[in-house]
């Protein structure tokens, strides 16, 4: 990693009586990280805690946790009580996947396009995507339910799927544009003349380069496709629901009753699928190829 | 370039058919405006459409129907549990004209918004009920323009929970409760909560504050307001002078059901108002310390019970489905005293049945029974106007302000008034 | 998101040598045959998806917003379509009128500039806060050090979890009986007074969506090479002229894209507050988003609520309007221009 032979480099300058007397710099880098990781996971464990808690002492604040059990998580799957959670899990991530990789397919396309191709209109094309971007999205719900409802496509995934895609699109195409742009011609001219053609050069050269900006937008698209309740609470039918409308169809035992602890669960659960995406996807993340790639 | 140009028009050729396209299935929909008067005679498979249901009484009632009518199933679909949502979500399905939702459970509140746009089908004629076996107040709440749209299913009163060890004899009246406050104050303890945030409950808390009083926020024609009385002003007085003296806890203003019987249930709280659920919770919640020394009476009010504000729900056929002679019979199966009496020893859902009340058998298994009964007599529905939402919100923003002492009980009744002249025009 | 000048008069044609500097090698000739064929192909999937989903609803809502909503029939009691509403529904918003009256207090039209200005200030609020946040946590994550990988896994924990969990999780923190109140020890009303819950909101959005910002700053620092910061150390340069000399220009194409979009998120927010504080706190709309407005309208009135979602569009139209004239989020860049400032 470039910054690693930078450090070393650095360390390796230092005199050895330096060396002794306390790396001010690394102790700020690991405050920095245990500041981050409490800032990020405290709400979290409040999350976790309530999450394990008897429902009978929702309200406890005590902040470790206390009156353990598993009935909130076992609450959540159970589907004798209507909680169709396992169900809602792999919609989510049918949803989420189908999204993901078209949005990305299209926002590269038109990301080459933009970024590499001349044409007319150029403007035009950025400000209407950035323009889909602009309008409240509350209120693209009655017209899109009662479009659906007309071709019956209420219910199934498709509903879903192609809403979340055109959401995902302004973000994956300008991201994606802006990274293509950073990119030097200098490869892809040097590929063509070696007689690739331009999609060839493309996807060979510039595609392997870009890979942190291609990963990150695939997350962006996924995390957003997934954190989507209001179009899928009305487009979503039984079978199709996804996490965020079947949490939101969770309840206590009595009406009025609000249930926090089994949400409180059922967000615990929903976290694990998407921070194993992001260990997994995290080090394509790295652009370990700008190596020798990019300046010379 | 003459490539160029073409692929351009090719392009926005495909463009401009596709938004018409669209244009054309966006415009398609079901029936005219005459829905009520088609398929009055249909029969087959129906969808009967609720919000959660908590107490699980809902699936066992139509198994049972399904059981009994192999040609005419029902199939349930579940709504979320939060009312908002539930309202959105019907509203969606009725503006789409869908077919799919036959009976539809609807929140008392919501009756008249719905016959109003034409949604429901009128009960009457071939769908005439008979509604002498009824509580009269649930009837007014499926009644709209003098025509019944909606039978009632489930009903609902606001009780006063008090803690019966420090308060032996619940207050009859506010002023007796309010001067029982001295007692919360020795024992280190908030007096007294309802539902004071800015939601519908606030309606609600708000609502029985005036009608208690004498006062109405709309005349019986159920449109032209009429809150800005002397009345509406004593009993809207009551509550802002408890918000600002302390009797209510400053914090009440946050509370929703929830954190008013979490409250009680920790001991915090003297007296609570509240829905008939709080009951079972509080004797068997594992962290409530008031197990057995909790007691319920009706509302305190002017010189007998207080005006309690009625909730419940009501069943409704939609005026677009396509099998409404089944629909009907459903809603009479709900109706009918096997399945209330189900209902309320199964779920703990007050029944509609007056004489239901008085059974022995059920006033064993839900022993607020009585006092609810006494609620739910003397209960005053919400105002039954089409434009509720609009109305709900002026009560609510007013009502809200003037408990927080933003604004004088005179000045929020007078902007309450032409908030709901407004919201009719 | 400009261009450029000297694409926009280029027709896809051989390259004017005039304008390039003599260094630069001449374009391929063959890769400007059918270009603008192959980009019209390779845009129109997603301007379809676009104009499907967006397009529609938005010239339908545009439509609607000319009609007036259904009044009641005065006979019958039932509902009847309004008709023409000219800009009748526009006013009603814009100068608060109701009818001949202006909107008394507890009607949705009182609050449009209260909302406008609320929504303002979270935009202004959060995106700051966020912005210099996530530039921190990105710098951070950008080290190399033993457990990188379980350090972004938890950055993004805050972003994974769905908003309406999160915003349950943050009412259940901020009642008034909560965790929050009860580690701090103090008796905030986070929910109900004024600037408590718009703080509330504001804590919790900046929760929940610094790792968005963090992540797309943390994929603009990975194109950095290191050897220019190397280069620059060598030179004498401190932590600090190292960030805004080479890290603040060399990571700009990402931040302006992540700021932009942020901005446009927050400008629509409605989740988050709706769940969290029902739009209320205050006088009893402290934290009504635009998008409350409108989910509110929608129940009352859907023809005036599209009055007032097409006004929100103009309004958001208008900040990004000036967000990238004057803060110049240059998204598209060309050879040229790569050449004259991209190299250190």
């Amino acid at each position: 990693m470039a910054s690693t032979t930078a450090t070393v480099s650095t360390a390796a300058a230092v005199p050895a009586t330096r060396r002794r007397s306390v790396n001010w710099a690394n102790v700020r880098s690991y405050l920095g990280i245990v500041l981050i990781v409490i800032f990020c996971l405290a709400p979290f464990y409040w999350m976790v805690v309530t999450a394990f808690r008897d429902v009978g002492y929702t309200f406890d604040t005590t902040p470790w946790p206390t009156h353990v059990t598993l009935d909130n998580f076992r609450t959540s799957f159970a589907t004798k009580l209507g909680n169709h959670f396992g169900r809602a899990l792999i919609n989510s991530i049918i949803i989420g996947v189908f999204t993901t990789l078209l949005a990305v397919l299209a926002g590269t396309w038109c990301a080459y396009a933009l970024s590499r191709l001349q044409f007319r209109f150029k403007f035009v094309v950025l400000g209407l995507i950035l323009g889909a971007s602009m309008f409240p999205g509350v209120a693209l719900l009655t017209p899109l339910f009662q479009l659906f409802t007309n071709i019956h496509w209420i219910g199934q995934y498709q509903a879903l799927i192609i809403p979340d895609i055109s959401f995902a699109l302004p973000l994956t195409v300008y991201t994606l544009t802006a990274f293509f742009s950073e990119m030097p011609w200098e490869l892809e001219e040097a590929a063509v003349v070696d007689g690739c053609t331009p999609g060839q050069a493309f996807r060979k050269v510039l595609l392997p380069l870009a890979a942190p900006g291609l990963f990150t937008t695939a997350i962006l698209a996924f995390i957003s496709s997934w954190n989507e309740f209001l179009l899928a609470s009305e487009l979503s039918g039984d079978k199709t629901q996804p996490v965020t409308v079947a949490i939101a169809y969770f309840t206590g035992s009595q009406p009025h009753q609000e249930p926090y602890t089994a949400v409180m669960a059922a967000g615990t659960i929903v976290t694990v699928p998407l921070v194993i995406l992001v260990l997994l996807l995290q080090k394509r993340i790295v652009a370990g190829l700008t190596a020798g790639g990019v300046k010379g | 370039m003459v490539m160029r140009s073409r692929s351009v028009n090719a392009a926005a050729a495909c463009l401009g058919i596709g938004v018409l396209l669209i244009g054309v299935a966006g415009c398609g929909g079901g029936g005219g405006n005459n829905a009520a008067g088609q398929n009055t005679s249909g029969r087959g498979p129906i969808t009967y459409v609720q919000g959660k249901d908590n107490n699980n009484v809902v699936r066992p009632t139509i198994d049972k129907w399904n059981a009994d009518h192999p040609n005419e199933k029902v199939t349930f679909k579940e709504q979320s549990d939060s009312a908002d949502a539930q309202h959105d979500d019907l509203v969606q399905h009725f503006q789409a004209k869908d077919a799919n939702y036959d009976v539809v459970d609807v929140d008392v509140v919501w009756t008249a918004e719905f016959a109003a746009k034409g949604w429901l089908q009128p009960l009457e004629g071939q769908f005439a009920l008979d509604t002498s076996k009824l509580l009269p107040a649930t009837v007014k709440t499926g009644t709209y323009n003098g025509k019944l749209y909606a039978a009632p299913q489930s009903s609902d009163g606001g009780l006063l929970y008090y803690r019966k060890d420090l308060v032996p004899t619940p207050p009859k009246t506010w002023d007796e409760m309010m001067s029982d406050c001295s007692i919360a104050k020795q024992n280190n303890m908030d007096c007294y909560a309802g539902q004071f945030a800015k939601y519908e409950g606030l309606t609600v808390n708000a609502a029985e504050a005036i009608n208690t009083a004498g006062g109405v926020i709309v005349k019986s024609d159920g449109k032209t307001p009429d809150v800005n009385t002397a009345e509406a002003n004593k009993g809207l007085t009551n509550l802002v002078t408890a918000y600002k003296n302390g009797n209510i806890p400053q914090q009440a203003i946050t509370y929703q059901e929830e954190q008013g019987r979490q409250s009680f249930e920790a001991g915090k709280l003297l007296f609570l108002r509240n829905w008939p659920y709080v009951y079972s919770l509080a004797t068997t919640d594992g962290s409530s310390v008031v197990k057995d020394k909790f007691g319920i009476a009706p509302l305190p009010g002017l010189n007998g019970p207080g005006a309690s504000s009625l909730g419940g729900h009501n069943a409704a056929i939609s005026a677009y489905s396509a099998h409404k002679a089944t629909a009907f019979d459903f809603v009479k199966y709900l109706e009918s005293e096997d399945r209330q009496t189900f209902n309320a020893t199964q779920g703990s859902l007050a029944p509609v049945i007056a004489s239901l009340y008085d059974d022995a058998t059920l006033v064993q298994k839900l022993p607020y029974l009585p006092v609810l009964k006494t609620s739910i007599l003397n209960a005053v529905p919400r105002p039954v106007t089409p434009f509720y939402p609009a109305v709900t919100k002026a009560v609510e923003d007013n009502a809200y302000a003037a408990i927080k002492g933003d604004k004088t009980v005179d000045q929020a009744l007078k902007d309450m008034q032409a908030a709901i002249q407004a919201a009719g025009s | 998101m400009s261009v450029t000048s000297g694409v926009d008069t280029d027709e896809g044609r051989v390259s004017k040598a005039p304008e390039k500097s003599p260094s630069e090698p001449r374009r391929n000739a063959s890769l400007r045959k059918g270009e603008g064929r192959r980009a019209i192909f390779l845009i129109l999937p997603t301007l379809v998806l676009l104009a499907v989903v967006i397009g529609y609803p938005v010239v339908k809502a545009i439509i609607m917003s000319f009609q007036k909503d259904p009044g009641l029939d005065k006979s019958t009691g039932l509902f009847v379509s309004g008709g023409n509403a000219g800009f009748s529904n526009y006013t009603h918003w814009l100068l608060q009128r109701c009818g001949e009256a202006s909107c008394p207090p507890g009607t949705l039209g009182s609050q449009f500039w209260d909302s406008v200005t609320t929504t303002f200030f979270f935009t202004a609020v959060t995106v700051v806060v966020e912005v210099c946040l996530g530039m921190w946590m990105a710098i951070v994550m950008n080290r190399a050090f033993r457990g990188r990988g379980l350090l972004r896994a938890s950055v993004l924990v805050p972003w994974a979890i769905p908003t309406a969990v999160t915003a349950k999780l943050w009412f259940f923190i901020f009642a008034y009986d909560g965790i929050a109140n009860h580690l701090l020890g103090t008796h905030i009303l986070w929910t109900g007074d004024e600037w408590a819950s718009r703080f509330a909101v504001i804590i919790a959005d900046v929760w929940k969506t610094t790792p968005f910002i963090a992540l797309l700053i943390l994929a603009g620092l990975q194109v950095i090479p290191g050897d220019i910061y190397e280069a620059a150390r060598v030179d004498g340069a401190s932590a600090w002229q190292r960030f805004t000399r080479v890290t603040l220009p060399l990571v700009r194409p990402a931040l302006m894209v992540a700021v932009l979009f942020r901005v446009l998120d927050v400008l629509r927010i409605y989740d988050l507050p709706a769940i969290l504080t029902n739009g209320g706190g205050g006088t009893g709309h402290a934290t009504t988003t635009l998008s409350i407005l409108v989910v509110d309208q929608i129940r009352q009135g859907f023809n005036s609520a599209a009055a007032l979602s097409t006004l929100t569009f103009l309004l958001i139209f208008l900040v990004a309007f000036i967000f990238v004239r004057f803060l110049g989020a240059h998204v598209v860049q060309t050879q040229q221009s790569q050449q004259k400032g991209g190299a250190a």
